[in-house]
């Protein structure tokens, strides 16, 4: 144990005395993760509170025709703008960003209309573009509302009751807290940590390996009186702890940058109190054994530091890839995923931030699992240290 | 004290060495002189329990390379061939590393240390990072790690590769001092002047096998050589011609 201990003293001197290390370790996802998903929120929440707050600025060619319609329209917060455009000039006005959205009223809208056939409106919309699509949505909600209130009046006149034409009646009960509407953001935050625990160990694994191997102090340590064991497993705990430490600065960032971002005008609330970081370190902690375990066996079979390095670059997408499928397909905890390295802290960790109970068998199950896989990285690290190979 | 007897070890198709067999007595310092390729560190190596012969044994100081693994590197000294130090850490902090490695510590690992420093003349750079070491500097702290815990055999690949005239002449002494004071040396060289100014031995070893083995004059005599230079060439080329 003692052997273990002079060994992972050692490494963690001289790697803090790295300055590459110590840059890339603590403030790649120290720093540069949380900053660029703080101006990335505050962009985003400046956009929805400008386009909600404006009312809707509609500009409609023939308004003339339709005195009705434009009341409707402007009780409902829309500031109807009268333009002279026909169909195609229109379109070349929107697509050129003139104009985001042009209502056209045809010239027999108000004909049809007395006659009781179905009046016809265009509305013209780039749905390609992200930024007035919004807008175009609010337009068309107000214009089908404007045409169920027609009909139901219609149908008053004949005697019948409106309810004839709507056989069912949807009613919407939205469950999603202000958290879990900020936990695809958030999801974006576990994958920072898990990032930044990786290239926290990175140098570590290289140096401990392929690094000792080509600065030729590897055969001289071999020599010393210390079983092979001793070495590898005081080299990975020295890595194991860099990524834990480069994890829990993440957090604590993390931490203090979302005090600082306007999550609240984004209508989501980040449930990023202190006592959810540490409970998100307790889950994602489980992770570095196995981490540490990968990235020592990937760099014990390359040559050289370059070789090493190039290949790690590869091997990180290995835990990263289920969670960016996971961020963008949303999917949901369950026992059976529990059992994957990676993409069970990441969903116990989003859980968590949604503020959701979390089965404490999940939670058994995701520790259970990785530290279990981590001890076999772990072992087998040990045996190709024990190679004679390993001199290269 | 170091017997070897009948070494043999192949890598893939390559026969690196085939029954090799000598003893390297205590208070003597023995070469082991080959040309590049002749498997002097291969021998080296299994000696220093880093790679494992395919048959035969190798003993030093009355423990088994093989099986007695640990007792070996307790009591041997090693200096691998182009050994580097943690570029990072202090001369002082190297020494350390692997002294504590070889369980010592507190006053009696300093002390050692300070010693060290002492019988090496490391006192001006002992305590700056190893980054900016010259050549010579670099081969004292490693020599000081490997005598760190005052091993009875010392085995040294290449000790003087690449050092200027002082830093050999340096280590000619040390190794003469630890002669004096009873310790086994055995080290690898391919320079035959090197072997003669310093060694009571010589093995010389040429494709894998031991050519011819004993004191200098041993050596001219079953040569017929008219100096070591000359024996140590026919010696070496010797078992290519056959």
């Amino acid at each position: 144990m003692s052997g273990i201990g002079v060994v992972f003293r050692k490494e963690v001197l001289e790697n803090i005395r790295d300055k590459r290390v110590i840059l890339s370790a603590f403030f790649f996802g120290v720093l540069f993760a949380p900053i660029i998903f703080a101006v990335g929120t505050s962009i985003a929440s400046k956009r929805i509170v400008q386009t909600q707050d404006k009312p809707l600025e509609l500009p409609v060619s023939g308004a003339e025709r339709a005195p009705n319609l434009i009341a409707f329209l402007e009780e409902n917060g829309t500031l109807a703008k009268p333009v002279e455009l026909t169909t195609d000039e229109a379109m070349q006005a929107v697509r050129e960003g003139e104009h985001d959205l042009v209502l056209i009223v045809p010239e027999d809208y108000a004909t049809k209309l007395r006659e009781g056939e179905s009046a016809p409106l265009e509305l013209v919309a780039d749905s390609s573009n992200t930024q007035t699509s919004g807008n175009a949505d609010r337009a068309r909600r107000l214009l089908e509302a404007y045409g169920r209130q027609l009909a139901a009046l219609r149908l008053l006149v004949r005697g019948i009751s409106p309810q004839v034409i709507q056989p069912v009646e949807v009613h919407s009960l939205d469950v999603a807290t202000p958290a879990g509407r900020a936990a695809l953001f958030l999801g974006m935050l576990t994958y920072f940590c898990f990032m930044s625990m990786l290239v926290g160990g990175f140098y570590l694994a290289i140096d401990t390996t392929a690094g000792e191997r080509e600065r030729g102090s590897l055969e001289s340590l071999l020599t010393l009186p210390v079983s092979r064991a001793t070495l590898i497993i005081g080299k990975m705990l020295a890595t194991g702890s860099f990524m834990a430490v480069s994890l829990l600065l993440t957090l604590v960032t993390f931490g203090i940058v979302l005090e600082f971002t306007p999550l609240e005008r984004l209508g989501m609330s980040a449930n990023f109190g202190w006592d959810v970081v540490a409970g998100i370190f307790a889950v994602m902690v489980a992770f570095v054994p196995f981490g540490a375990g990968l990235l020592t066996v990937v760099a014990s079979f390359t040559r050289s530091n370059r070789e090493a390095q190039s290949w790690l670059s590869v091997v990180f997408f290995v835990p990263l890839a289920p969670i960016m499928f996971a961020i963008l397909s949303g999917t949901k905890s369950s026992a059976t995923l529990m059992l994957i390295p990676s993409l069970s802290q990441h969903l116990l960790a989003t859980n968590l931030l949604r503020g959701d109970s979390i089965p404490p068998l999940h939670v058994a199950l995701s520790m259970g699992t990785t530290l279990l896989l981590g001890a076999l990285l772990t072992w087998l690290a040990v045996r190709l240290y024990k190679r004679e190979a390993i001199l290269g | 004290m170091i017997v070897v007897e009948g070494l043999s070890r192949r890598f893939g198709t390559v026969q690196a060495l085939s029954d090799v067999s000598f003893s390297v007595g205590d208070g003597r310092i023995t070469g082991l002189l080959g040309h590049n390729g002749a498997g002097k560190s291969t021998t080296l190596r299994i000696l220093s329990t880093v790679l494992r012969a395919d048959s035969g044994r190798a003993l030093v100081d009355g423990h088994d390379c093989r099986t007695e693994s640990l007792a070996v590197r307790r009591s041997l000294g090693v200096l691998p061939h182009g050994s580097g130090l943690y570029a990072n850490l202090t001369g002082r902090e190297n020494i350390r590393y692997y002294g504590r490695l070889h369980g010592l510590q507190g006053a009696a690992l300093e002390s050692a240390i300070d010693d060290l420093v002492g019988r090496l003349r490391l006192e001006g750079v002992v305590d700056r990072r190893a980054k900016g070491y010259s050549q010579g500097e670099r081969l004292k702290v490693a020599l000081g790690r490997a005598l760190i815990h005052r091993p009875q055999t010392i085995i040294l690949d290449e000790p003087t590769n690449g050092l200027d005239v002082n830093a050999v002449r340096m280590l000619r002494e040390l190794l003469r001092e630890l002669r004096a004071s009873g310790r086994c040396i055995l080290f690898s060289s391919h320079v035959m002047q090197e072997v003669a100014a310093l060694c009571d031995d010589i093995v010389i070893i040429s494709g894998g096998r031991v050519v011819v083995s004993g004191t200098p004059d041993f050596i001219l005599e079953h040569t017929g050589a008219a100096d070591l230079e000359e024996a140590f060439v026919r010696a070496a080329d010797a078992e290519r011609v056959e």
